[in-house]
C-alpha cells in the first residue's frame, strides 16, 4: 500500500476531500493527470482535429438516446413498426429522442469519415501509431455492423429489404454461404427471429465491443502521443523538452484543447440541432421515405438503396459484373507479367505467383480450362462481395502501404494533393451512384471508380515514394494567436 | 524471476490441463452458436399452399405466400409462350441446366419452365441478393430496359432482368434463373405449391 498522505488542518474543505480520495483511490487522480491535465498534445492542431472528440460526443448521444428508445420500442415483427410510430406520436418528446438517434447515426459517419480523412492526409497511421489506426478501423467496422443492425429495427420496407440484400451477400460464399445466411437470419427469410437478434446485437453486444475498442484506441493514442498537421514528433527522441521535461511544442489537453473542443462541440450542436428540428429526413438521405411503409415480405420497393453512409461500398458491389471480371483478369495478367519480366523476385516467388494467378483466373471463370468443376467460375456476385469487403479491409493495411518519406501532406509533392483530391471526388461519386437506381452509364462510372479506389491504395507503395518532397522542419510550425 | 529450475512435470500438467480447459470452453460455444439456427417453429412453418387459378386471366399474375416468400403464378398468353425460344441467345441459362436440383424440378425443365406451357410458377425472389423483381410484361423499349425487351421481370435492386419464363439474361448480377418451387395440379385449376408427386418439400 502506498504511503498515507496527511494534509495540513488549515487546508480548504475541497483540498481535504481531494486528499481523502487520493489516499483511497489514487488511480482516479493519476489517470486524470495522464489523460487530461498532463496529456501533452501538439499545439498546432487545426480544425481537422475536432472530429475525434466529436465522434466521442456522438457516441454518448447515441447511447443515451438509445437507452430511452428501448424503453418504448418492441423488438417483435408484429409490433416493431407500430412501436416506432408510437414513439413518434404518443410518447412525450419521443419524436425528438428518435430524431436525435436517427440523425446521430448519420452524424456519426460524417465525423468518422472526416476523422479518417484527417488521418490519411497527415499520415497519422504511420509508425509508431499503427495500432491506433488498426483500433480505429475496427471501430469503423463495428460501427458499420451497429448501423446496419439498427436500421432493421424500425421494420419499414427499406429496413426489411436492405437486411434481406446484405444478409444474402453471405450466401455468395462458396460451400458454406447458404447455411451461413440462414444461420444469421435464424429463419428462411428475414423475420421475427432476425429482428429479435439484431435488437440484441444493436443494443448490447456491438456497443460493448465498440466501447472496448474506443478505450483501446484512446489508450494507444495516449501512449504514443498525437500526430499533428506537420507530422513532426513532439515527443520523439530528438524532440526539445522544457525544464520540467514536457515537450516545448505541446500543451496540456486541459485546458487548451478542452476549450478548443467545447467550441467545436458548440458549432457541431448548432448544425446537429438544425437538422433535427428543420430537416430530420434530409431529403430521404438520413431517413429513407420507403421506410415509412411497414415491411412487406412479398413486395420489394421499386428503388432500394442503403443509407448514404454505405453507398460508396454498395456501388463497388454493384460494379462487379461479368464484364468487370474480364477487366480484373486482364489487370491480374498484366501485373503478373510485369513481376515476371521487370522484377528480380526469386524463381520460387515467381512460380508461386503464376500458380496463384492461374488459380484466380480459374475461379474468376473468365476462361474455361482445366475442366475441374469445384470452385470454377464462382459467380461475379461472390467477387462483388469480396470487393465490397476488401474496400473496408484495405484500410487496415494503410500503415504499411504508404511509403512516403514524410507523414504530412504539407511536405508531399503538389500532385499528391491532387491524388487525394481525386480520391475524395471518387468516394463522393461512388456514394452518389450508390443511392441511384442502376443505369448503364452509372455502372461504367462506378467500375472506373472502383478501379481508382483500389488503385489508390494498392499502388501506394509505388506512387507515395515518387516526386519532390519538401524538407520537414525540425519543430512544428506554429504562430501564437 | 527466481533461479529455481522449471519443474518439467508440473509444466506438462499445466499445459495439459490448459489444453483441456480450452477444448471444454470451445464446446461450450456449441449451444450458443446453435441457438441462432432456425428454430423448430420456423422449420415447421413450411406447409404447402393451395391456390385456385380459375380467375386468373391471360397476362395476369397472382402472388401467394409460401414459406414467407412470394410465389408468382402467371398465366402467359399463347403469343408470349411462342416468343420464349426467340431470345435464347441472350439468356445465361436458357435450358435451365445450372443447379437443376435446386432451381428447376424435372417437370419444369423445358422452354416454358412449367408443367402447363401457359402457367408459370416461380419464386419471386431474385437469385442475386433476394429482392423481389417487378413486372415488366409490356415488350419494347422502356426505362432501365433494352430496346428489344421481350417482356419479363426487372429487379429494382441491381437491375437483373428475367424473361417470362423466369430465365435470367446474360451479363446481369443475378447468376441463376428464378427458382421454380415444387408444385402440382390437384385439379385443372387448383395448384398445390410446395409439394409435388415425387418429393414432399
Amino acid at each position: 500500500m502506498a504511503q498515507f498522505k496527511e494534509i495540513s488542518p488549515n487546508a480548504t474543505a475541497t483540498q481535504k476531500l481531494a486528499n481523502w480520495f487520493d489516499n483511497r483511490f489514487p488511480t482516479l487522480g493519476a489517470e486524470y493527470r495522464k489523460h487530461v491535465s498532463e496529456y501533452y498534445a501538439p499545439k498546432n492542431f487545426n480544425f481537422w482535429y475536432i472530429f475525434g472528440s466529436l465522434s466521442l460526443l456522438v457516441l454518448v448521444i447515441q447511447i443515451v438516446t438509445g437507452i430511452f428508445l428501448t424503453m418504448h420500442y418492441k423488438p417483435d415483427a408484429a409490433s416493431a413498426f407500430g412501436s416506432v410510430e408510437y414513439i413518434m406520436r404518443d410518447v412525450p418528446w419521443g419524436w425528438l429522442i428518435r430524431y436525435m438517434h436517427s440523425t446521430g447515426a448519420s452524424a456519426f459517419f460524417i465525423v468518422v469519415y472526416l476523422h479518417m480523412y484527417r488521418g490519411l492526409i497527415y499520415g497519422s497511421y504511420r509508425r509508431p501509431r499503427e495500432l491506433v489506426w488498426l483500433f480505429g478501423c475496427a471501430i469503423f467496422l463495428a460501427l458499420m455492423a451497429e448501423a446496419f443492425m439498427g436500421y432493421l429495427l424500425p421494420w419499414g420496407q427499406m429496413s426489411y429489404w436492405g437486411a434481406q440484400v446484405i444478409i444474402n451477400l453471405f450466401s455468395a460464399i462458396p460451400f458454406i454461404g447458404p447455411d451461413l445466411s440462414e444461420w444469421i437470419r435464424g429463419d428462411y427469410v428475414v423475420g421475427d427471429a432476425t429482428l429479435n437478434r439484431f435488437f440484441a446485437f444493436h443494443v448490447i453486444a456491438v456497443p460493448l465491443v465498440l466501447l472496448g475498442l474506443v478505450v483501446a484506441h484512446l489508450l494507444a493514442l495516449h501512449d504514443v502521443g498525437s500526430n499533428n498537421p506537420d507530422g513532426v514528433e513532439i515527443k520523439g527522441p530528438n524532440a526539445k523538452l522544457d525544464a520540467h521535461g514536457h515537450p516545448v511544442d505541446g500543451v496540456p489537453f486541459h485546458p487548451y484543447y478542452t476549450v478548443h473542443d467545447i467550441f467545436g462541440v458548440s458549432v457541431f450542436l448548432m448544425v446537429f440541432s438544425a437538422i433535427i428540428f428543420f430537416a430530420p429526413e434530409v431529403g430521404g438521405y438520413f431517413l429513407e421515405y420507403n421506410n415509412f411503409i411497414p415491411a412487406d415480405s412479398l413486395k420489394t420497393p421499386l428503388h432500394i438503396a442503403p443509407v448514404w453512409y454505405f453507398t460508396p461500398f454498395y456501388s463497388m458491389l454493384r460494379a462487379i459484373t461479368t464484364e468487370m471480371m474480364y477487366a480484373l483478369s486482364a489487370i491480374l495478367l498484366i501485373t503478373v507479367a510485369w513481376v515476371l519480366i521487370k522484377t528480380s523476385a526469386s524463381a520460387l516467388t515467381k512460380a508461386l505467383l503464376v500458380i496463384l494467378a492461374v488459380a484466380f483466373l480459374w475461379m474468376f471463370g473468365t476462361f474455361d480450362f482445366l475442366g475441374i468443376a469445384a470452385l470454377q467460375g464462382i459467380d461475379a456476385k461472390f467477387w462483388g462481395v469480396v470487393v465490397m469487403g476488401g474496400a473496408v479491409v484495405i484500410l487496415f493495411f494503410l500503415p504499411w502501404l504508404d511509403k512516403s518519406p514524410v507523414k504530412s501532406i504539407r511536405y508531399r509533392p503538389g500532385w499528391h494533393k491532387a491524388v487525394f483530391g481525386v480520391f475524395i471526388v471518387d468516394f463522393v461519386v461512388l456514394a452518389y451512384l450508390g443511392t441511384q437506381p442502376p443505369s448503364p452509364a452509372g455502372e461504367r462510372i462506378s467500375q472506373l471508380g472502383t478501379l481508382f479506389y483500389f488503385g489508390f491504395f494498392l499502388l501506394m507503395p509505388w506512387w507515395t515514394r515518387r516526386g519532390e518532397f519538401k524538407p520537414v522542419p525540425e519543430r512544428i510550425t506554429f504562430a501564437a494567436h | 524471476m527466481s533461479d529455481t529450475p522449471v519443474d518439467a512435470s508440473k509444466r506438462t500438467w499445466l499445459i495439459a490441463s490448459g489444453c483441456a480447459g480450452v477444448v471444454g470452453g470451445a464446446f461450450t460455444a456449441v449451444p450458443f452458436v446453435s441457438s441462432l439456427q432456425p428454430s423448430e417453429r420456423a422449420k415447421a412453418a413450411g406447409a404447402p399452399v393451395e391456390v385456385d387459378i380459375s380467375a386468373l386471366k391471360p397476362g395476369e399474375k397472382l402472388t401467394v405466400e409460401w414459406r414467407g416468400k412470394p410465389v408468382w403464378v402467371v398465366r402467359r398468353t399463347p403469343e408470349e409462350v411462342a416468343a420464349l425460344p426467340k431470345h435464347d441467345a441472350e439468356l445465361a441459362d436458357p435450358q435451365s441446366k445450372r443447379k437443376p436440383d435446386e432451381l428447376t424440378p424435372p417437370y419444369a425443365r423445358n422452354e416454358a419452365r412449367s408443367i402447363k406451357p401457359e402457367v408459370l410458377v416461380v419464386v419471386g425472389i431474385c437469385t442475386h441478393l433476394g429482392c423481389s423483381p417487378g413486372d415488366k410484361f409490356q415488350p419494347g423499349p422502356q426505362p432501365s430496359l433494352p430496346d428489344d425487351w421481350p417482356g419479363g421481370f426487372l429487379c429494382p435492386c441491381h437491375g437483373s432482368t428475367f424473361d417470362l419464363a423466369g430465365r435470367v439474361f446474360k451479363n446481369k448480377p443475378a447468376p441463376d434463373n428464378l427458382q421454380v418451387p415444387p408444385y402440382m395440379y390437384v385439379s385443372d385449376n387448383r395448384l398445390l405449391i410446395g409439394e409435388d408427386k415425387k418429393s414432399k418439400a
